[in-house]
C-alpha cells in the first residue's frame, strides 16, 4: 500500500481571494511577518500497490483528469 | 422544436427551464444523467443550473463523468447546439466544450440579485434576437462565477467574437459583481454551437416577476 498526498492550489498568477481573505484576517490578528498567503486542498489516496512508479503515474493521471483543474490549478504528488 | 434538460443529482433549475421553453412553444424532456442516449429529435441539450453532486471536489467537476455527457460532447462536436446555465456552464468548461474555468468569487459571498448584461457579439444563434450593446436585466446566483481565462486565450475569444455576455450598469459601462476575467458573463465555443452563461436567462421570463428578458434570449433557439 503507498499513500499519495495530493497538493492542489490555484496557479501562481491566478488571484486566491480565499488566501488574500486569510492574509487579512492574519494581519488584523497582528501577524505581520505573513508576505503571502495561498489557500489550497489536499487530497490523500491510499493505493493498492507497491510499485512507486505505477503509484505515481496513476495519481498523475487522475490529477490531469478528475483532481485538479488544470485550467487554474497545479498540483503536486507526494508519496509515503 | 425540442428541448432536452439534463438533471444530475443536485440540479435544481430543470423546471424552470422547461417552464421557459414550453412558454415559447418548445417540447422539453427532462433526461437524467445516467442516460448513455440524447432523446431522439432533440434540437438542443440545456445543461441546467443547481449544484450537481453537492459542488464537491470543484463546481461541476463530477457530473462531467455522468454517462449522459459522453452523449452530450458527441452531439456538441456533430454541431449540435448546447447551452449551459450557471452549474450548467461550469459542467461544460470542467468537460472541456468552453474555453475557460469559473473560480470562487472574488469577494468569496454567494451571490443572488438582478444584474444588467451587455451583449457583446450576437453573431450566434443564442443572442441574434439582441443587437450588439443591448443591455438585458437577468438574474445571478452563484458562489464560484469568477470566469478565468489565460491571456492567450482571451485574445482568441476576442478575435473570434465568443464573448456573449460582460456584466455591465444599466448603461453598459463595466460593472464586475464577482472578478470575472473582462467582466466575463458567458462564452460560446469556437464553432458557435456550445454557450455557457452564469446568469439565468430561465429566471427571467415574467415581466411581473422582475424581468422578462430572458425570452429575447433564449427564443434565438426557437427560430433556428
Amino acid at each position: 500500500m503507498i499513500t499519495a498526498i495530493v497538493n492542489i492550489s490555484l496557479k501562481a498568477g491566478v488571484l486566491d481571494s480565499q488566501g488574500k481573505a486569510v492574509h487579512h484576517a492574519l494581519d488584523s490578528l497582528h501577524f505581520k511577518n505573513v508576505e503571502d498567503v495561498r489557500v489550497g486542498k489536499q487530497v490523500v489516496l491510499k493505493l493498492n500497490t507497491d510499485d512507486k512508479e505505477q503509484a505515481m503515474s496513476d495519481a498523475t493521471k487522475m490529477c490531469e483528469e478528475i483532481l485538479a483543474n488544470t485550467v487554474i490549478e497545479d498540483y503536486e504528488i507526494e508519496l509515503v | 422544436m425540442k428541448v432536452s434538460i439534463l438533471q444530475f443529482p443536485g440540479t435544481n433549475c430543470e423546471h424552470d427551464t422547461v417552464h421557459a421553453f414550453e412558454k415559447l412553444g418548445a417540447d422539453t424532456e427532462i433526461v437524467w444523467h445516467k442516460s448513455e442516449t440524447i432523446p431522439e429529435g432533440t434540437d438542443l441539450i440545456v445543461v441546467a443550473g443547481g449544484f450537481s453532486y453537492g459542488d464537491y471536489l470543484r463546481s461541476g467537476a463530477i457530473a462531467k463523468f455522468s454517462p449522459v455527457m459522453k452523449a452530450v460532447t458527441e452531439y456538441a462536436n456533430n454541431g449540435g447546439k448546447v447551452l449551459g446555465i450557471c452549474n450548467g456552464f461550469q459542467v461544460l468548461t470542467e468537460a472541456g466544450l468552453l474555453p475557460g474555468a469559473l473560480k470562487r468569487n472574488d469577494n468569496l459571498h454567494f451571490i443572488s440579485k438582478h444584474h444588467t448584461l451587455k451583449v457583446e457579439n450576437n453573431d450566434n444563434i443564442f443572442l441574434e434576437k439582441l443587437n450588439k450593446g443591448d443591455v438585458v436585466n437577468i438574474p445571478i446566483a452563484h458562489h464560484d462565477g469568477n470566469y478565468y481565462i489565460d491571456e492567450a486565450s482571451l485574445k482568441d475569444l476576442k478575435t473570434n467574437n465568443q464573448i456573449l455576455l460582460t456584466y455591465s450598469d444599466a448603461d453598459g459601462a463595466i460593472k464586475n459583481p464577482n472578478g470575472s476575467v473582462d467582466s466575463i458573463a458567458g462564452v460560446c465555443n469556437i464553432s458557435k454551437n456550445v454557450f455557457g452563461l452564469m446568469p439565468h436567462p430561465e429566471r427571467a421570463m415574467e415581466a411581473i416577476l422582475g424581468s422578462d428578458d430572458g425570452v429575447k434570449m433564449l427564443e434565438g433557439f426557437l427560430a433556428s
